[in-house]
């Protein structure tokens, strides 16, 4: 029997699909994996975006967005998470996993929102303050609109992060997709591991979808067509402050 | 009306952009300030809505030091053109004209129907109300930059180099719509450029700066090329300058002799009779010019005269219009191939031709009877 078939077989039995004895089936761990994936996101989006416009806005500190950025870039997660587990302890896991999430969501948002508004046309910006629109209105009525498509397309790809790396909550014995995942390896039933990696992809592409349904949904038309493809390439991150 | 008393601008670096300037600039006409980079004509341009704070002086916007009001309110009733017109791409057409009165309180359908007219006003057709800045060309967001200007109806307008980021063809017809629209709207416009063609074609009048920012004239368009103060002045105005002038001086007195026509059609043999000194204007039915013959350009025809046979004539020059200028008149003759220009009335018919003899005597008299500033 191929990979394939052994996956295909282990998400279609119906009995990974409810819980019994205690056991979580799929629904449960998926809803744990949007939980800690909502929150941390949410939270990243509550810091960063506010400081990424206020950043953007005034053109100061542009340095430390850069800095911010490449430092975090490659933080451990897994050596972050048990790091965190050890010094707050067990009782504290969901905690833990959440700072660690919301320190990989960040930078990403961060970048985004930054870029996003420092890249508003600068005529536009003059413009609006020459017609006498306050700081704030400037702010909010050109500013953030223009920078939305960068705004929601670093949301997009800092949800996918955290989906992927939600995985890891299992490690210090909480739940989520990444439950089968650990489970399957230490039980070497490799059909579980396997169904649990399927699972997890699967939730991303799905969680994109929307997420690129809601961007088409909310960004004005007239930013459209010159926004989609650019957006991701400019998530990036500033190269310069 | 605007004064500049005394004005500098001192950046924390110690350059000086704007150097005690002082300035009055006359309500409801167009007063273009022009000169090289860094003379400090968009910084004082933009001291007058605080986009920029003067160091020291005072502007006044109709007798009120502008430092009297909040810096948005005072920007809300002054209009703000810039170049590239910087209008909002997340908003429709409609909706970027409608963002002062917006701003001011007007109710969003009210400032809607009011940025429709203003679409008119621009020469713009409603159908692109609709529409987001990036699907219009750059000299259409330029007028609905305009539009947005005029929306809330501001007695000032400040323009910064608006058209200097559209093709030669596009600027020619944006000047030529800001001077229709002033001579209905009667604004008081300050506009910015560095282009002294520009300058001396918007203003009515034009104040030269130079390099630190101090003034080095102030006149009509007609006295600076007539009269540059310095050599400086002369050298910025530029070449042809003396011809340029003639732009300004009407051709009333240039002298309209008759010309030989010949209707389109005709046999070969009257157009051969019709010849005067060699050469006679081709007419269509409603006597407008065609073209030229002359005794070569007829000699290999045959039959009736068609219209592959003209040789092309130069530019017309509009006799009867109160535009007609001298130098529109000279252009005709100099540009005519049989070197008399055609002089047209305001149905566009053949009203005789001017030669450079005549312009030049018509010059020599409004010279002498005191035409021609000096």
């Amino acid at each position: 029997m191929s990979v394939f078939d052994q996956v295909g077989d282990w998400l279609t039995n119906p009995d990974n699909w409810k819980t019994t004895l205690g056991i979580a089936g799929v629904p449960q761990r998926l809803g744990e994996h949007l939980h800690y994936t909502g929150l941390a996101v949410l939270i990243a989006a509550v810091i960063a975006i506010p400081l990424g416009a206020y950043i953007g806005h005034t053109g100061r500190g542009g340095t430390i967005v850069v800095g911010v950025v490449n430092s975090f870039r490659a933080l451990p997660e897994v050596g972050l998470l048990i790091l965190l587990v050890l010094a707050m302890g067990l009782t504290l896991a969901l905690e833990a996993v959440t700072i660690a999430l919301v320190l990989l969501a960040v930078p990403v948002l961060l970048a985004g929102t930054y870029s996003g508004v420092r890249n508003v046309d600068r005529a536009a910006v003059d413009a609006a303050r020459g017609m006498g629109m306050s700081e704030w209105e400037i702010l909010l009525k050109v500013e953030l609109p223009n920078a939305l498509p960068l705004i929601l397309g670093a949301v997009r790809s800092a949800t996918l992060q955290v989906i992927a790396t939600a995985s890891i909550a299992a490690v210090v014995s909480l739940g989520g997709l990444g439950r089968f995942v650990i489970d399957g390896n230490a039980l070497r039933e490799y059909d579980q591991m396997a169904a649990g990696a399927v699972l997890i992809a699967g939730l991303a592409i799905v969680v994109e979808l929307l997420l690129t349904g809601l961007q088409w949904l909310v960004v004005s038309p007239g930013l459209r067509k010159k926004t989609s493809r650019r957006t991701r390439a400019r998530t990036a991150v500033p190269t310069s402050g | 009306m605007i004064e500049f008393q005394s004005v500098t601008k001192r950046y924390p670096d110690g350059t000086v952009a704007v150097d005690a300037l002082d300035l009055t600039i006359d309500a409801g006409k167009i007063t273009v300030l022009v000169g090289p980079s860094g003379c400090g004509k968009t910084t004082s341009l933009r001291m007058i809505n605080r986009m920029v704070e003067a160091s020291s002086g005072t502007i006044l916007v109709n007798g009120a030091d502008v430092r009297a009001q909040r810096p948005a309110t005072l920007r809300r009733g002054i209009g703000y053109v810039i170049q590239n017109a910087g209008l909002f791409p997340h908003r429709t057409v409609v909706d970027n004209i409608a963002t002062v009165p917006i701003l001011l309180g007007t109710k969003k359908a009210a400032a809607r129907r009011r940025a429709e007219e203003l679409l008119d006003t621009v020469g713009l057709p409603r159908e692109l109300g609709g529409r987001y800045p990036a699907q219009l060309s750059g000299g259409q967001q330029q007028r609905v930059g305009v539009a947005r200007a005029l929306a809330a109806d501001p007695p000032v307008l400040l323009m910064d180099e608006p058209f200097s980021a559209v093709d030669p063809v596009v600027r020619d017809d944006l000047q030529e719509e800001l001077l229709r629209l002033q001579s209905e709207l009667g604004k008081t416009i300050v506009f910015v450029t560095h282009d002294i063609d520009e300058a001396i074609k918007l203003g009515d009048k034009v104040a030269v700066l130079r390099v630190g920012g101090t003034l080095a004239q102030y006149d009509t368009p007609a006295t600076l090329l007539a009269k540059p103060v310095d050599d400086f002045v002369a050298s910025f105005v530029g070449r042809d300058r003396g011809y340029r002038a003639l732009g300004f001086l009407s051709a009333h007195g240039a002298q309209i002799a008759p010309l030989s026509t010949v209707p389109l059609g005709s046999p070969v043999d009257a157009a051969r009779a019709a010849l005067e000194n060699g050469w006679a204007v081709v007419v269509d039915e409603g006597k407008a010019p065609l073209g030229w013959v002359s005794s070569t350009s007829l000699s290999t025809v045959e039959g009736e005269l068609r219209s592959a046979d003209l040789v092309s004539g130069g530019s017309l020059y509009a006799a009867d219009a109160k535009s007609g200028s001298l130098r529109t008149a000279l252009d005709a003759a100099l540009s005519s191939p049989s070197g008399i220009g055609i002089a047209v009335d305001s149905d566009g018919a053949v009203a005789g031709g001017v030669t450079a003899e005549s312009v030049l005597k018509a010059l020599d008299e409004a010279r002498r009877s005191g035409g021609v500033p000096s």
